[in-house]
């Protein structure tokens, strides 16, 4: 009953033991080593077949590294992409773009198409287009123009330009951000990437937060988007940390603790928190505090905070908005760990002219985000033309009053609305949404019965909202209604609409 | 594994103190060895244990099986491996070294020493810190300087001079006669209110563009190739065309070969986000830097050996930047070569509407047209700004056959849409018929005109270029001028010509180019006044290299 090692006979002597361990361990290491070089990298999702082809099982057969020696001429097997772009190109599966897809193919028009869906589940404001408007037709062309006289200006347009943005562009930008919170704290241009819009914005942060395998800390119910922008390309993970409509939504550093250190457990490295204020969907405005504890939260980890703050101009109610960058104070070392991104799209209802930012105070971040700028850069000629608007000081004035004086009624109208029916909803004062708890009307208190309930709006009442679940709401029942698509008149429709399903 | 459990506990006498010994085997050993008169026999660990016939066989097993499961627990604690070494601190540029600390010092304790007022810095993800150390090449220091410091005729005649970015500005007066004679409607088009312009649009481009620019794409190719516009994308800037591509083809640690000297900011394109590597495959001046199937075998075969995926090719025709053309058997060899290969083809033809030369320029549409070859391998990148002088408009442009590219790509162009205001100026633009008829007539003309002023000059200076018949590029030889004969001569060559020269030129070496001493001269920015500056430039720095050496 002595314990023996392999190879004791022929390894003899004192080292016997150990030598006899040891080389058995070497060997199956190196054979494991020479398996793992040598073996194919195994598709982690089964590769998508590029063709409807009617033998599916010819072209998901692996490709052998002996077939192309084989056939030298018109190979059969198909070309095949990545893994990460077969989970991109499959159809959509959330709800969130089941339900756009549907409006957009019958969408509802008071006089073309009585009966079509009405479109609640688009984040879009055309409350102020006619401002817009009458401002193009009256500046668009000495925007343009090279300001001596009546030249148009495009051919200078059209030369390279640097990849994060003109200067002008940022300086306008950044003037329009302070402005925006009330002046209580000034933008530094040089601290700016101009993006194709916020989605890049994100993306990049994302991209230069984290590597692959890390995570971010998003407060639910957040923004369907999310899940591609900081996804599909950058491989990094989203940990959800449920927020309560006990405490509307707002969310607990008890909560972000708890995922933080269950991440650890899993051996995921959390490298921020994602949090979006106003909050789209809730629409409700983080307070001064509750950012003190975040920014307290982060540096105790030593991560960092991504501020989506593209509802930012967009108030409607009495609340005070703060700013992330307004809460850090001049020699505060933790500037570097705050980002914030900023977009026109929904504040300047520009969605079209994809123009967002990354306003960061770390410097490395800035200088890689300016490299990769040039991914998702904005034609000059936009820029141009957004430098002039955000320069007309008295329009934008007048635009920002009227935009905030705008969404406020439609907000009153359809709140009164869902008054009149008895639901309920989520005390909001920013952004394009209610936070509608249709909890009431669904059948089964879960998912499913949440699911049903999206169903039926769609398909009997043709309202497409975006369901709860597809913000990762923890609590069934909830749905975002984008009012700011609407005009006066639709809202009693809309409510008529809703009536006939609670009423069944 | 659990199969070998069960048998051990059917087969083992069950004390408890073996099994003991036994998990406990590697750490303390027991009794001394037990060689005896038992010489060469074979004898595995826990045999005393394990008896019976099963002995042998299970002995071995149960120590590998602890073992694997030793490793595979200490894969899975270990926290994150981080892929690319930090930067070496050794490294002279300021920001670089705040990386490299901001790498190394962060580590996961630290957290929880100080919960207040940390002094780690915040972490910067290592794919971002190695975009920062790529830009430390010559490439983006040249650029650099050349924004610190442009040369102007009048203002700043000192200046350097940019012939180092790819730009064309000879025709940009069309493009301004043609915005003053269309003024408002070049931006609105037919319609009435800029409104519908503000609101959001497909992001892969509007339809009215995409039809546009499959016209324009086949006017381009003579009418040899026709584009269907539904199977465009269309995204801001060829560079994020090309890394679109590269996501959908490829996945983190797969390969693409490049024959070289290929564009410098494919490195950008195809490494920074997407994680992919780039093969280079050598091209030699003694074939006029023309590509061969057996290079490209050459380097498929040895990344294969290394067990490195290769999923495609990237490759620019009219090249950049040696400035030739694909001939159309090459075209035809490389369809082969991907079919049998199984790996995809990236043709980027930015520049197929500057061929300035007498050859015909193939497009890759044209030879899958005539080939019977699988066109779902084939992917071709376009861009206006360079045929169009409209480098600032950042348009490109995917053409794909294959299905699943284009579903992916469509999707992806979320993060790189383009303006709809410059689109809508585009479809005007585009849909001029004569006026782009008379622009590509024109440009390729100022294109020969220039191109020949500038490979004059540098004969008469000495320097040989390659012949080019494509592209903005000159592709000279100052072999001839540097001192030693390697990378460390070029890049002391590209030094002189920027601070004493003045001029900003690519050096071989960023284009990955095997050859030293070989540079990249883009042409297409200067006017004609500017030649004779650049080549008393040249001049000059010649002139200092051959007294010194």
């Amino acid at each position: 009953m002595r314990l023996i090692v392999p190879l004791q006979g022929v390894v003899q002597g004192r080292g016997g033991l150990l030598m006899g361990s040891l080389i058995p361990c070497t060997l199956f290491y190196f054979l494991q080593l020479y398996l793992k070089r040598h073996r194919s990298p195994k598709p982690p999702s089964a590769p998508l077949s590029p063709y409807p082809s009617p033998s599916p099982n010819l072209s998901e057969l692996p490709r052998s590294a002996s077939r192309s020696n084989l056939s030298s001429r018109g190979s059969i097997s198909p070309a095949r992409i990545s893994n990460r772009a077969s989970s991109i190109a499959r159809p959509n599966s959330s709800l969130y773009y089941v339900g756009l897809d549907r409006s957009l193919e019958d969408p509802y028009d008071r006089l073309d198409n009585p009966e079509g869906i009405i479109q609640l589940g688009l984040s879009e404001n055309t409350l102020c287009l006619d401002l817009i408007d009458e401002w193009m037709s009256e500046n668009l062309n000495s925007s343009l123009s090279e300001g001596d006289g009546d030249e148009f200006g495009l051919a200078r347009l059209a030369t390279y330009q640097p990849f994060d943005g003109l200067m002008e562009l940022k300086v306008a930008m950044a003037g329009f951000m302070s402005q925006i919170v009330g002046d209580r704290v000034s933008f530094d241009p040089s601290q700016m990437v101009i993006t194709s819009g916020a989605t890049p914005a994100v993306e990049m942060l994302c991209f230069c937060l984290a590597d692959q395998g890390n995570a971010f800390l998003v407060p639910t119910p957040y923004y369907p988007g999310f899940d591609r922008d900081m996804i599909w390309r950058t491989g990094v993970e989203l940990i959800p940390v449920h927020c309560r409509s006990t405490d509307n939504f707002t969310p607990s550093i008890t909560a972000l603790d708890q995922a933080f250190n269950q991440a650890k457990k899993r051996g995921i490295r959390v490298r921020g928190i994602l949090i979006c204020n106003p909050s789209n969907p809730v629409g409700n405005i983080l307070l001064r505090e509750t950012l003190y504890s975040l920014l307290d939260f982060a540096r105790e980890k030593n991560i960092h905070i991504i501020s989506d703050e593209i509802y930012a101009g967009s108030i409607h109610g009495n609340e005070e908005f703060v700013s992330m960058a307004e809460i850090l104070g001049e020699e505060d070392t933790d500037k570097e760990r705050v980002h914030i991104v900023y977009g026109l799209s929904k504040d300047l209802s520009v969605s079209g002219f994809r123009v967002g930012c990354i306003y960061s105070f770390n410097e490395n971040i800035l200088a890689a985000s300016k490299r990769l700028a040039r991914f998702c850069s904005v034609s000059s000629l936009t820029q141009r033309l957004l430098v002039s608007l955000l320069s007309d000081s008295r329009f934008i004035t007048r635009y920002l009053e009227t935009n905030r004086r705008r969404i406020r009624e439609v907000y009153d109208m359809f709140v009164g609305g869902l008054r009149q029916l008895g639901v309920k909803w989520a005390e909001g004062s920013a952004g394009f949404y209610c936070w509608v708890d249709m909890s009431g009307l669904i059948r089964s208190y879960s998912e499913k019965g949440e699911l049903e309930l999206f169903d039926k709006l769609l398909n009997v009442a043709k309202i497409n909202m975006t369901p709860g679940s597809a913000c990762h709401c923890i609590e069934p029942g909830w749905f975002r209604c984008c009012f700011a698509t609407l005009t006066p008149e639709d809202i009693p429709i809309v409510m008529e609409r809703i009536r006939r399903i609670a009423d069944r | 594994m659990t199969r070998t459990r069960s048998y051990i506990d059917r087969n083992l006498d069950p004390d408890e103190d073996y099994r003991a010994a036994a998990s406990s085997k590697t750490t303390s050993s027991g009794g001394g060895g037990g060689s005896g008169g038992a010489a060469m026999r074979v004898i595995v660990p826990l045999q005393g244990i394990v008896q019976g016939r099963g002995g042998l066989v299970l002995g071995s097993v149960i120590p590998c099986a602890l073992f694997y499961f030793l490793r595979l627990y200490l894969k899975r604690h270990r926290s994150g491996p981080s892929k690319t070494p930090p930067p070496s601190p050794s490294s002279s540029s300021d920001q670089l070294t705040d990386v490299s600390t901001g790498v190394l010092q962060r580590s996961l304790s630290r957290a929880y020493l100080s919960p207040r007022g940390s002094a780690a810095p915040a972490h910067v993800s290592s794919r971002a810190a190695s975009v920062l150390k790529d830009g430390d090449s010559p490439y983006f220091v040249g650029l650099k300087r050349f924004q610190e410091d442009p040369y102007d005729e009048l203002a700043n005649p000192n200046g350097i001079i940019q012939l180092g970015y790819a730009e064309n500005k000879l025709c940009l007066d069309l493009v301004r006669e043609w915005a003053l004679a269309n003024g408002r409607h070049a931006i609105l088009g037919d319609e009435l209110s800029i409104s519908w312009l503000t609101t959001y649009k497909p992001f892969d481009g509007l339809m009215k563009l995409k039809l546009v620019v499959a016209e324009f794409m086949s006017q381009i190719t003579e009418g040899s190739a026709s584009f269907d516009p539904s199977q465009l994308v269309l995204t801001a800037g060829s560079s994020t065309a090309i890394e679109m591509l590269t996501f959908c083809l490829s996945d983190p640690g797969n390969a693409f070969l490049v024959p070289t000297p290929y564009y410098p900011g494919f490195d950008g394109d195809v490494k920074w986000r997407s994680g992919v590597e780039i093969i280079p495959v050598p091209c030699r001046s003694a074939d006029n830097f023309s590509l061969s199937v057996n290079a490209l075998d050459r380097a498929f075969y040895q990344a294969k050996k290394r067990g490195v995926r290769v999923r495609g090719i990237i490759l620019s025709n009219p090249s950049n930047p040696v400035g030739t053309l694909l001939k159309r058997e090459t075209l035809y060899d490389l369809l082969d070569f991907v079919s049998e290969k199984n790996i995809h083809l990236v043709c980027n033809e930015i520049f197929a509407g500057s061929s300035h030369g007498d050859e015909e320029f193939v497009s890759v549409a044209e030879a899958v047209k005539s080939e019977d070859c699988d066109r779902s391998r084939v992917h071709m990148v376009y861009g206006l700004s360079d045929d169009m002088c409209l480098t600032g408009f950042n348009i490109g442009v995917i053409y794909s056959s294959n299905n699943n590219v284009l579903a992916a790509s469509k999707k992806l162009s979320r993060f790189t849409s383009i303006s709809t205001l410059t689109q809508q100026l585009l479809i005007s633009m585009l849909s001029d018929a004569s006026f782009v008829q008379n622009f590509i007539r024109v440009n390729q003309k100022r294109l020969q005109k220039m191109y020949g002023e500038f490979v004059a000059g540098l004969k008469k200076l000495g320097i040989k270029c390659t012949k080019s018949t494509g592209g903005f590029c000159c592709w000279a030889d100052m072999s001839g001028l540097i001192r030693s004969y390697n990378e460390k001569g070029e890049m002391e060559l590209w030094g002189k010509l920027l601070n004493i020269g003045k001029i900003n030129v690519t050096p071989g070496s960023c284009c990955q180019c095997i050859e030293p001493g070989w540079f990249r001269f883009c042409f297409s920015t200067l006017s004609e006044d500017d030649v004779p500056v650049v080549m008393e430039r040249i001049r000059k720095v010649s002139e200092s290299c051959k007294s010194l050496g």
